[in-house]
């Protein structure tokens, strides 16, 4: 067995370059700065109207201009400025030629209330609407635009475009474990050989009027609308819901062999990816956990390790009193006794839940953790809940000795992905 | 599933032992071929006029999700899908099979969103009127729309559901992306288990297509067949396509895996491949088509193809060009018998390959223009083809075995 297979002889897969963007900031190093400084994105939404709203604040993504404003357009931006990044850091390809195939992390899409407006405008004032008469509109041809805009495989289509990147895209969706669930394919693909390198990119640019009411609906997000900044606040005992966020994350994962032979420097090691989904609920978790903890066991296996080689672990822990709650029975059963000493932290208290993106913004957390040996807090950490007695770094960064981050993704429609990075391979 | 296999070096082979079925054509493989042979058509162009659609043959939902309360939590997407996949697991014998189907694959094509077309319209209607106040359309959305239409929306909602009605649990992906999504979800299902990673997976896709927020989409530009059903292959007068309801989905199992468990397969999955003309100039989803025809090896005398082809220009007159390089071939286009279904287009013609490869038969032409040819000798391989109606080519071989 070579150097640059694994134990199962697959190609190892590095990562070779990152971008993040996030409510914090664009790329890698403001971000990194205001994350272990502890400061919150999330603030009152001043995109839209809010009256009326039981929840009025999100991480939004406000210094990226999209007018007039489309979830998807926003997505779009997003993804780009995060490739982009991490294309120019990898150093790999020429410019629009990247060497490999795209993953894409993005929420569905669809026509949102401005296109949709627009259209009704366009049927007429004092004309009586509904979908015949938006039909009407559309097909006079004045809108073509839409067409290519919501079509789901749309941004996908764009980045591949810039990017030039090589095949069929695949635009993917595993809900909150999105962004996890893209490096795994990227993964996947250079281990069957099919690619030297992949480009993974979760984005997501979700804060419209509908999304966030449909959340709202489902009671899944926080009402703490006073004090946006301290609304976040996973694994408390005062956590209430989540905070809906924007951002993306990308990776350039490549073979170590073909970053090595061209002399790429290697950020990391993408060690191994577990999945398995949960048939319980269409957004509740098995009570048992099975489902995590197989997820979470898939992982170690898949990277030949054992749960005393993961130091670090980059929760899910999106600030709802149900996946918090979960996501501790499911580490604590597979770590034991090392559940009680661990670090677990939640960027999500930051950031808030960034979605589709948040496997792929947090991957590259974790990387970064991996390179300045410093673990993210979880801030908003004011009430321990003594149900959930994991060492969540509180409220302020920590310096550590870190080889090994397992970061966790879950999602609705029983969606689990965990990926185990390292700074060397295993 | 985690890989935890050694790499193999040689793909492992491949089979298709579930197909399921259901279109506007009905359910099942005994009703999809009678009604080929019998050149049947189901086509409405009277419900959404001017457009036309093929509506879904009525399904009894209780045989294949007997909870009412799951039944309810979905949208008709979801429901035809959820429907369709049930029909793949009973017809490859592993349904409740809880061994089989926690170590299954799962890779759903998907687009999603089903809308609430009465809230959507009484909201335009009042800012229409200029009655709506800034914080109308907070208001409305927040008290009319139903809290689990949501779930109904969800592009991943379509796994998640297969997962709790019918429990398969070894890895759950919802690629999106139109017809691409189709393509590369049969792709990925058959390379994981090609290279080992996978012993067997569900694959497929589910599609409503009487839904006029999907026909606005088609509509921007300009893409629905309007008035009068006809040929794809004969839409000079108005390119474009009528959107087909139905469900298809495939169980697809490695040969060992099959053989062990004695289950009898309709075909080999031998090859899927998939690519992405940049569309900008003429000819390129020729070329595109040229070049996957060419990686899928040489073929024998006694192939056919069945294609997805939209009747969306200039995508289909491409393809043609594409078809005239092999006029010997004896062509069927899916489009003109089930309109087009998007994400379910390329797992609906990989199902009928493999069913008119298990018949020993390919089915008759249904197409007066001479495109397609009558075949009458039992054909081995069929070339499944699925060109996106705005972007992404791709291909199968599906072989008898």
């Amino acid at each position: 067995m070579s150097a640059t297979r694994d134990k199962f002889g697959r190609p190892i897969v590095v990562v070779t370059g990152m971008g993040v963007a996030t409510s914090l900031g664009a790329g890698k190093a403001d971000n990194w700065a205001k994350l272990t400084a502890g400061e919150s994105g999330i603030r009152t939404i001043t995109r839209f109207p809010i009256e009326g709203m039981k929840t009025t604040m999100a991480g939004t993504v406000d210094f990226v201009a999209v007018d007039p404003f489309s979830s998807t357009d926003l997505s779009e931006k997003l993804g780009e400025m995060v490739a982009e990044e991490a294309i120019a850091q990898a150093g790999i390809g020429r410019k629009g030629d990247f060497p490999g195939p795209l993953f894409l992390a993005v929420a569905p899409v669809e026509v949102e209330w401005p296109q949709r407006q627009a259209l009704a405008k366009a049927a007429g004032a004092n004309t009586d609407i509904n979908y015949d008469t938006l039909l009407r509109a559309a097909g006079s041809g004045g809108f073509t635009e839409y067409h290519r805009r919501f079509l789901f495989g749309s941004v996908a289509d764009s980045l591949a475009d810039t990017f030039g990147t090589k095949g069929s895209p695949i635009s993917l969706s595993t809900a909150c474990a999105s962004g996890a669930t893209a490096i795994q394919l990227g993964v996947e693909a250079i281990r069957r050989g099919e690619a030297d390198a992949a480009l993974c990119v979760g984005t997501d640019g979700s804060v419209n009027p509908e999304a966030l009411i449909r959340f709202s609906l489902l009671s899944a997000l926080s009402t703490n609308n006073e004090t946006p900044a301290k609304a976040s606040r996973p694994f408390a005992k005062n956590r209430e819901g989540f905070v809906m966020a924007e951002g993306a994350g990308a990776l350039v994962l490549e073979s170590l062999e073909s970053a090595t032979a061209r002399g790429a420097k290697i950020l990391g090691v993408v060690a191994g990816c577990g999945e398995l989904a949960d048939s319980f609920h269409r957004t509740r978790s098995s009570p048992d956990g099975k489902p995590i903890i197989g997820c979470v066991n898939n992982a170690l296996i898949d990277a030949s390790m054992t749960v005393d080689k993961i130091d670090y672990i980059n929760a899910h822990g999106t600030g709802t009193p149900e996946n918090d709650k979960m996501e501790y029975l499911g580490i604590s059963t597979v770590f034991g006794e090392l559940a009680k000493t661990i670090p677990v932290s939640s960027n999500k208290s930051m950031v808030g839940h960034t979605l589709s993106a948040a496997g792929a913004v947090e991957a590259v957390f974790s990387l970064l953790t991996l390179e300045h040996q410093r673990i993210p807090p979880t801030i908003n950490y004011d009430v321990p809940d003594p149900a959930i007695p994991f060492d969540v770094v509180p409220n302020t960064a920590r310096d550590a000795k870190v080889t090994a981050v397992m970061s966790n993704s879950f999602g609705f429609g029983g969606q689990n992905a965990s990926l185990i990075l390292t700074g060397e391979p295993v | 599933m985690a890989e935890t296999r050694p790499v193999v070096t040689e793909p492992v082979e491949a089979w298709i032992t579930g197909i399921g079925l259901a279109s506007s054509l009905g359910e099942g493989p005994d009703a999809h071929w009678e009604a080929l042979n019998a050149k049947r058509v189901n086509v409405d162009e009277t419900s959404f006029a001017p457009y036309v659609v093929h509506p879904l043959s009525p399904l009894t939902y209780d045989a294949q999700i007997p909870k009412k309360g799951d039944q309810r939590q979905m949208e008709a997407w979801q429901r035809i899908g959820t429907y369709a996949a049930g029909l793949a697991l009973d017809s490859a014998g592993v349904k409740g099979n809880k061994d089989i189907l926690s170590k299954m694959d799962m890779i759903v094509a998907a687009g999603g969103g089903e809308r609430d077309l009465n809230v959507d319209s009484s909201i335009l209607n009042a800012e229409a009127y200029g009655s709506a106040t800034p914080s109308y359309l907070n208001e409305k959305l927040l008290n009319d729309l139903r809290p689990t239409l949501f779930l109904a929306q969800l592009s991943n909602l379509l796994a998640g559901n297969i997962a709790i009605v019918h429990g398969v649990t070894g890895s759950s992906r919802t690629f999106m992306g139109e017809e691409a999504a189709g393509v590369d979800a049969v792709r990925i299902a058959l390379a994981r288990i090609a290279d080992g990673q996978s012993d067997i997976a569900l694959v497929g896709a589910g599609h409503n297509g009487e839904r006029k927020d999907m026909l606005l989409l088609y509509e921007f530009d300009n893409f629905n067949l309007r008035d009068k059903h006809s040929s794809v292959w004969d839409r000079k007068d108005h390119s474009g396509f009528a959107l087909g309801s139905g469900g298809a989905f495939l169980v697809i199992e490695s040969k060992a895996h099959a053989e062990a468990r004695g289950a009898k397969p309709f075909a080999r999955l031998k090859t899927v491949i998939a690519d992405r003309a940049r569309r900008k100039d003429a000819g390129e989803v020729t070329a595109s088509l040229d070049k996957l025809w060419t990686n899928l090896g040489p073929l024998k005398q006694d192939a056919a193809i069945i294609t997805g082809a939209t009747g969306a220009e200039p995508a289909t007159s491409e393809e043609l060009s594409f078809l005239k390089k092999h006029a010997d071939v004896a062509v069927r286009a899916t489009g003109t018998t089930f309109g087009h279904a998007v994400e379910t287009q390329f797992p609906l013609g990989i199902g009928l390959a493999a069913l008119a490869i298990s018949r020993g038969a390919l089915y008759p032409p249904n197409d007066s223009t001479g495109v397609e040819i009558e075949m009458s000798k039992p054909p081995s391989q069929i070339v499944v083809i699925g060109t996106g109606h705005w972007r992404g080519e791709g291909m199968a071989l599906v072989e008898a075995i």
